[in-house]
């Protein structure tokens, strides 16, 4: 059986399906009822989830009930993000309405999601093994990892990783990599096939647009996979790439720091992040230039 | 006049096993409706406990174990806050008796299982306030209470200390003297509470509220308060507590006396209408009867119906798939009704007047 995907919907049907009963898209491992009457919301789903699957919405069990809908009209459009029926955050500017309903879908996963341990993270897997790359805003993190996706590496997520705690294994969750100010022309100026979605200006973050994911890193969503690196990455402007491995008693407390719910998950969940730490190689990354970085991650060791 | 249903909820809340025979959009309604009610966490709780959680569809599978696994966290978290007030009561030598979610939790009762407690309410004698206050703030709470205006509303008016906060841990503790404000119609002696209260366990200085005490006070908190947004967890505490006690000997023949006795007749009588109406709590048919005979208690024929209005709606859970169109209208008139009860009219008037001026004020800029 195929399934349809966004592509698939005309222009008016998915306006009109948006507007009234809304549709329900399947971004592995959860599932998201999407409203909105905005027409940007739209062409961002369109841009960046293109191939993701929509299913019926009468028989799917759907985790997240969500819209993003007209606040106000004057004097400056204003948007807000609902998830149920609540608004968890004040309205934004109605030009940011495609990337809050980013915000507000990724604030669902940290905010409920608590059956797995979740890592403020970008996540890729090359060779079967998982990069981990966690790392608070303006250290490249987002930019790097779009710059490895386009240069081979699968991406499970450019947010969260999402750690099964009895597994030990990472379950992917592709989502549109969210790229901010320079990176995104830097981005683009890489791979000016790759499609965007709507930019948003003058966000809390700057100005913020997002990256479809490759159509592989789409397909391989359900392949879960085993952490092999703990990488601290760090822009420096012109510097050098240079990586160093660091303890792996500074890593884990680093990783349990930037973990959303390590407290929620007790035990089990540091356990969860102590194995994930032996078994992978951990080190601090400086780096300046893309091209240089994207070599030193394609030369990474896989652990004994 | 039929309102919407919640019939997959209530019954999911007394029969885990209904949870199997569910469908799709069963299922989607049921954890869209319990996450509004916070009532996850006690469903998942008891399909984990009768084994019916591994055979839950995974996409709803995870909802359950994700609300479980926060409830097991805060109740790790209550039991030690617990000990950290038990510390500092002790200075201050008072015993500590623990009221609501903190004191289902560290009782082991079958209302805590799964229930999300996020702060630790005690009740003390009036006479200890300045004590326990003290020995709190020696120990590292602070009041939350900013303004002098909620200073002043809370020491006068409220049967409350300002909630306190743990400057390091952050946690939040509300001291209560009385389980409804000074200025209350109705004045239930705290004093014969906390007579009756029973220790929790090995340790004589942790107690809870007496079977009955613990009932009647979870009846009044939920039917003289005026925010019903976890209404129906509320009711859901009710009937943990009135299933767990009902077995035991001597518990239904007390407890309409006892209401009689604190004047929390009316409370309860709404406390076992609504649990039975809404959530099928066994009550026996005596109880029932003289629940409503009691002084104070069932409401007449034409008012009983418009609290019937009221409260089968605003007891469902804030959710657009149970309201209706009245239901906002209900919850913005028990709200008024909740601060009708708690103090005179004057009194009402002026603290009303305070809180639409403060709000109509612009905020103060960082």
């Amino acid at each position: 059986m195929t399934s349809q995907t966004i592509s698939g919907i005309s222009d008016d049907a998915l306006t009109h399906r948006l507007k009234t009963e809304g549709i329900v898209l399947e971004a592995f491992p959860f599932v998201f009822r999407i409203k909105s009457p905005l027409a940007i919301v739209r062409e961002g789903l369109q841009a960046v989830y293109a191939d993701y699957p929509v299913l019926p919405v009468d028989s799917t069990f759907v985790d997240f009930h969500v819209a993003v809908v007209s606040a106000r009209r004057v004097p400056r459009p204003l948007c807000v993000f609902e998830v149920d029926g609540a608004r968890p955050f004040t309205p934004l500017a109605a030009g940011e309405a495609f990337a809050f309903l980013e915000w507000g879908m990724n604030w669902c996963v940290t905010g409920y999601c608590h059956s797995f341990l979740t890592i403020h993270s970008a996540v890729l897997e090359r060779a079967g093994r998982v990069l981990i790359m966690p790392a608070p805003p303006g250290s490249g993190k987002s930019t790097l990892c779009a710059a490895l996706v386009l240069s081979g590496w699968r991406l499970l997520s450019d947010e969260m990783a999402l750690l099964d705690t009895r597994t030990g294994l990472v379950v992917p969750s592709p989502r549109p990599i969210s790229l901010k100010n320079k990176s995104i022309d830097i981005i683009r100026g890489r791979a000016p096939e790759a499609h965007f979605g709507p930019i948003a200006y003058d966000t809390m973050k700057g100005t913020v647009a997002h990256m479809r994911v490759p159509a592989d890193s789409l397909a391989r969503a359900r392949e879960a996979a085993l952490p092999a690196w703990v990488v601290f990455p760090q822009y420096k402007a012109e510097a050098d790439a240079s990586l160093a491995l660091r303890s792996k008693a500074t890593s884990l407390v680093q990783l349990a720091d930037n973990s959303f719910n390590q407290t929620v998950m007790g035990r089990a969940g540091f356990e969860a992040l102590a194995r994930l730490i032996d078994s992978s190689d951990c080190y601090d990354f400086t780096y300046g230039r893309l091209d240089e970085a994207i070599e030193v991650f394609s030369n990474l060791p896989i652990p004994r | 006049m039929s309102l919407p249903s919640i019939f997959v909820l209530a019954r999911s809340v007394r029969e885990p096993t209904s949870l199997l025979s569910l469908s799709v959009g069963e299922w989607d309604l049921l954890i869209r409706q319990g996450r509004n009610a916070d009532l996850l966490g006690l469903i998942a709780a008891q399909c984990d406990a009768t084994g019916v959680l591994d055979l839950v569809p995974a996409g709803p599978k995870m909802h359950l174990v994700s609300a479980l696994n926060m409830a097991l966290r805060q109740q790790i978290e209550v039991r030690r806050e617990v000990q950290h007030i038990h510390r500092a009561l002790v200075a201050a030598k008072v015993p500590l008796v623990l009221l609501k979610g903190a004191a289902y939790v560290v009782a082991g009762l079958p209302a805590g299982r799964g229930r999300l407690v996020s702060d630790v309410d005690i009740l003390v004698p009036q006479d200890s306030l300045n004590e326990v206050e003290s020995a709190l703030m020696i120990h590292g709470w602070q009041s939350d209470g900013h303004s002098d205006y909620d200073q002043r509303y809370y020491r006068k008016w409220m049967h409350e200390l300002p909630p306190m906060r743990h400057f390091k841990r952050g946690t939040s503790i509300d001291v209560h003297h009385a389980i409804l404000p000074l200025t209350a119609r109705l004045r239930p002696s705290s004093n014969k509470l906390l007579q009756a209260a029973r220790p929790i366990g090995s340790n004589p200085e942790v107690k809870v509220l007496a079977p009955v005490d613990m009932v009647l006070h979870s009846a009044t908190h939920l039917f003289h308060e005026g925010e019903l947004q976890l209404g129906l967890r509320g009711l859901a505490d009710l009937d943990r507590l009135l299933r767990d006690f009902g077995s035991s000997n001597g518990f239904w023949d007390c407890l309409v006396p006892r209401a009689v006795e604190l004047e929390l007749s009316r409370p309860l009588f709404y406390a076992l209408r609504y649990a039975r109406f809404l959530l099928s709590t066994p009550i026996p048919e005596a109880v029932l009867r003289s629940s409503a005979e009691a002084p104070g208690g069932r409401r007449n024929g034409l008012a009983l119906a418009a609290m019937d209005a009221l409260f089968l709606r605003a007891l469902r859970p804030a959710h657009v798939t149970c309201s209706d169109r009245w239901t906002p209208l209900a919850r913005s008139t028990l709200y008024l009704r909740g601060h009708w009860l708690r103090m005179p009219p004057l009194l009402l008037a002026r603290h009303l007047g305070h809180q639409a001026f403060v709000a109509l004020r612009p905020l103060p800029t960082e």
